[in-house]
């Protein structure tokens, strides 16, 4: 796809984590037996009228407010078409005046991508057409579960920003990061709380104005939203390089056969109808109330990054990984303690994949002041490190239980004079080589002497005698 | 005897709410056959609340302001476990699992629910001539039309059948009929009486009000049924005024206007209205100064494109609204092949022909490209009504107007011409655009020696004054019918 730019431009859905429905008191919990999380108003049943959840618009407050959003006074509109999981045959969405106007996310690498609007709307149902392939048409018969109509949801409608699969699949990584520390959905894609609709379009590099885009529905993962985007961007290139034109359609992403199918074109669209929802009131979140809710918001995680960078003296991005694992205030207060911010960040990554567990910032400071002050060994204070997660306590008292105790100088020469008298080569190597060479042979060095002490060594002590025992030659 | 009465009995201890009921239940065995107001009597339900209601009294408690008096229902409010029909084929079998506010708060107020009353499907309609059940008499004269939507529920009043009854007025539904039946009938301010559980026909249009044989009796079930309902995000957050209180405060001072364009008295108004309707009003409004008031002449320009506005507003909110009827989790379901042909079979089958016009028009007006022709001119229509209000409110307390053109017409006589049907409610919609209150009072009768109702409007939340109004003009045509 040499010479072609792909255009992407995302919205995301988030189910919101209130307790009930976003018009009525049903409850909003995923799963439960088909039907139970009902009542009058989320069945549409005749004569039933909407209620609007206030903890709902606060939610949606918080995310235009982590998104950089204009909150703004807002209105409800109905959108019209049937579908048999649709209770009313209408969604009782926001049209021409959102909650939350234009914003902007940065993505981990620094990048702002523009934010179109944020809006509410009630969730549907959730149709089974048994038989006929899963279609409605062809169906014997299908089934409706009302448990999700009506649950809150915020739509995300993200601007034509994005580049590539990895942009897009980095968006909606950093934009569930959001939301889950905002608290305003569970951000779980798998029980489709989060869901995505891709737009896709390409144009020659270089070129100003966009192609004509491709609407992929289905998408239900990161891996699928890379996978549907390069299949669809690779369709639209060879259509438009066989000198076809590319049709503006909803195609719909399935996963079995890695590729994108019409699901209706321009022509077929529906006619929503909309108009402002006659059974609700105008919203319009007082300054107050919006300034309360930025009061009480969190440190967001490119807040956050930036902290434990300028803490660390490392890159943002760099910081990715910890702020993801949300240990991020252990590691700002074990460096507070004293512990040296590289290793910290090392073990956080290579050593605390499964969160903290039992270590607190105390025992993390005084394991990483250990073995950087040579009390521990690399090897050793892993272990160590293991221990304080599962069962908690105190470095110096679990290094001893295990009868760790770094072995003194004197005695580590010894070791390492014995294997340059049984390596001679591999120390002439070490000794003449060029850079490379002696890095590849200390680690030989190294290894060798690991091995000879199951890992009490302590490597940079060890290498520290390499280097004078060379010199000295 | 009038509902004020009938409770003030029952809470004393000197009259039972069973021998009320019986009597009303008899009244309704002797006459139903030629009025046709129910679609459904509950006689052993209704006689069981009253000896509940009893209960409560020789225990020496309150029933409530309603103790024991009947009360019949528009069949378009959801009571539990019991049908509600709205008129409609398309409703077949469906029993709500849940009861309307209105019916909660009749419950508190010691009533007893005897009936749901016919009307015209979904309240589309000025006659009760679209009931898939079958048309209502005037008991009046019962070669004629009740008027419409809530035709039943006037009927049951004017027939003796209950002596309160609850409609539904969207655009004239409990004026219109309330007029042609000869009794009280009153649109309350938008947002006075909770929708909650009133199938909706058009959202921002419909409310709920009573029916009565007397003004005093009207404020009595208004005061019964008002107040705010949290599950109505458009009912109004405060305390319903106190009408009863009132009533007996005369007019002294008012000012009145008689609003010339929809009472057929001005260069640039509507044409249609009968003379001896005009010479009703003319009276009504020589009684009012009588009484006190400053009666003079009133221009409310815009009134007269309310129809128009009316059938674009009221058929768009309606093709939303009826949508849900689809055959999928309630009423009626015609099987066919698949679900959406299922939906169209089930519709095709269960709407009547003027619902089916309805949401057509609707449905265009709502349409890509079509929507701000339509809809929203409409909208600016309503808004013009809404100005020309609030300035002709500056010079007056209340507005006067006939109810409806005409007297009652013979059944049939309209049901081919929907809209010179459509022209029976060019005096009512204005206040449903408008979101006010207005109310229909008998006042005499026409050449035909059939009733003619006068109607006193006034500004949002002017219950109060309207009342007072409406009571002088009742006493003038000589008290309670």
């Amino acid at each position: 796809m040499d010479g072609w730019e792909v255009v992407i431009g995302l919205e995301v859905h988030a189910e919101l984590a209130t307790a009930t429905k976003l018009f009525s008191g049903a409850r909003n919990e995923f799963g439960g037996e088909p039907n139970t999380h009902v009542d009058p108003v989320s069945l549409g049943l005749p004569g039933s009228l909407p209620v609007l959840n206030e903890k709902a618009v606060e939610l949606a407050i918080r995310v235009g407010l982590a998104l950089n959003c204009v909150v703004q006074a807002s209105e409800f509109a109905r959108k019209n078409y049937f579908y048999p999981d649709m209770p009313k045959d209408f969604q009782i969405s926001q049209f021409d005046q959102p909650i939350n106007g234009e914003g902007w996310l940065e993505l981990p690498d620094g990048r702002s991508i523009g934010i179109e609007r944020a809006h509410l709307e009630e969730d549907t149902g959730k149709s089974t057409h048994v038989g006929g392939g899963g279609r409605i048409h062809e169906a014997a018969y299908s089934l409706v579960d009302y448990n999700r109509a009506g649950v809150p949801l915020i739509e995300i409608v993200g601007k034509p920003d994005l580049r590539s699969a990895e942009d897009a699949r980095a968006y909606v990584s950093e934009l569930r990061a959001i939301l889950v520390t905002i608290g305003a959905s569970d951000g779980k894609m798998e029980e489709g709380s989060m869901r995505v609709d891709c737009n896709v379009s390409v144009r020659p590099v270089g070129d100003e104005e966009l192609g004509t885009r491709c609407e992929v529905k289905n998408i239900n993962s990161l891996r699928s939203l890379g996978r549907a985007i390069a299949y669809e961007s690779r369709r639209q290139v060879d259509l438009i390089t066989s000198g076809q034109k590319i049709d503006q359609q909803t195609r719909h992403w399935n996963e079995e056969d890695g590729r994108t199918h019409t699901l209706r074109s321009k022509e077929e669209a529906f006619d929503y109808r909309y108009f402002p929802e006659p059974d609700l009131v105008p919203v319009a979140p007082s300054a107050e109330w919006i300034d309360e809710i930025r009061a009480a918001m969190p440190l967001l995680p490119g807040e956050r990054r930036r902290r434990l960078a300028d803490e660390s003296g490392i890159h943002p991005e760099a910081a990715a990984l910890t702020v993801e694992r949300g240990l991020d205030d252990l590691a700002l207060a074990a460096m507070d303690l004293g512990a040296e911010p590289a290793r910290v960040l090392v073990h956080v990554e290579n050593n605390l994949a499964d969160g903290q567990g039992g270590l607190t910032a105390e025992a993390f400071a005084s394991l990483v002041v250990m073995e950087t002050g040579g009390d521990l060994t690399a090897t050793q204070a892993k272990t160590v490190l293991a221990d304080l997660v599962d069962s908690g306590g105190d470095p110096v008292d679990v290094a001893a239980g295990h009868g760790f105790e770094a072995m003194e100088s004197s005695e580590l020469e010894g070791l390492v004079g014995g294997l340059i008298t049984d390596h001679p080569e591999d120390w002439e190597a070490f000794v003449g080589g060029d850079e490379g060479e002696r890095k590849k042979k200390s680690g030989f060095f190294v290894g060798q002497i690991m091995k000879a002490t199951r890992g009490q060594a302590d490597g940079r002590v060890v290498n520290e005698i390499l280097e004078r025992l060379a010199d000295g030659t | 005897m009038s509902a004020v009465s009938l409770a003030a009995s029952v809470r004393s201890g000197g009259r039972s709410a069973r021998s009320i009921v019986e009597d009303h239940l008899a009244a309704i065995e002797a006459g139903e056959d030629e009025i046709h107001a129910f679609n459904l009597v509950m006689a052993d339900s209704a006689l069981e609340r009253a000896d509940r209601v009893d209960a409560v009294v020789a225990a020496g408690g309150d029933p409530g302001p309603l103790a024991g008096v009947p009360v019949v229902l528009k069949d378009n409010m959801c009571t539990r476990g019991v049908p509600t029909t709205c008129g409609s084929r398309i409703l077949d079998g469906w029993r709500p699992p849940y009861d309307a506010t209105v019916v909660q708060r009749l419950e508190v107020a010691g009533a007893v629910l005897v009936g749901k009353t016919n009307m015209d499907e979904f309240a589309m309609g000025s006659s009760t001539e679209n009931s898939a059940f079958g048309p209502t008499h005037n008991p009046r004269d019962t070669s004629r039309v009740p008027g419409g939507s809530s035709g039943g529920s006037a009927a049951a009043v004017a027939a003796g059948f209950a002596p309160l009854a609850l409609g539904s007025d969207t655009g004239g539904s409990i004026r219109q009929p309330a007029a042609l039946c000869g009794v009280v009938g009153v649109k309350p301010t938008y947002g006075a009486v909770s929708r909650y559980g009133l199938v909706a026909f058009a959202s921002s249009l419909d409310q709920i009000g009573p029916f009565a044989n007397s003004v005093a009796d009207a404020a009595l079930l208004l005061e019964a049924v008002a107040g705010h309902d949290p599950m109505d995000s458009t009912s109004i957050p405060a305390v319903a005024p106190d009408l009863l209180g009132v009533l007996d405060r005369g007019v002294e001072g008012l000012r009145v206007g008689i609003i010339e364009e929809i009472s057929g008295s001005g260069p640039t108004g509507l044409e249609g209205f009968s003379p001896d309707v005009q010479s009703r009003l003319a009276e009504a409004g020589e009684a009012l100064a009588a009484a006190g008031a400053i009666v003079e002449k009133a221009s409310v320009p815009s009134t007269v494109f309310g129809l128009s506005a009316y059938y674009v507003i009221a058929p768009a909110e309606a093709s939303s609204n009826l949508a849900r009827f689809d055959g999928v989790r309630f009423g009626l379901r015609v099987d066919a092949e698949n679900t959406v042909d299922m939906n169209a079979a089930t519709r095709t089958a269960g709407f009547g022909d003027e619902v089916k016009r309805r949401i057509m028009l609707g449905t265009y007006a709502l349409s890509a490209g079509y929507y701000d022709a339509y809809y929203g001119k409409s909208q600016k229509v309503r808004t013009l009504i809404v100005e020309d209000f609030a300035r002709a409110y500056e010079s007056f307390d209340l507005l006067l107007s006939p109810t409806a053109p005409t007297t009652a017409f013979p059944i049939g006589e309209k049901v081919d011409d929907p809209m010179l049907m459509y022209l029976n409610d060019v005096c009512t919609i204005p206040s449903n655009l408008a979101g006010h209150p207005a109310m229909s009072v008998p006042f005499g009768v026409g050449d035909d020696g059939l009733p003619v109702g006068v109607q006193v409007l006034a500004p949002a939340n002017g219950e109060p004054s309207m009342f007072r109004a409406a009571a002088v003009l009742e006493a003038a045509a000589g008290g309670a019918l």
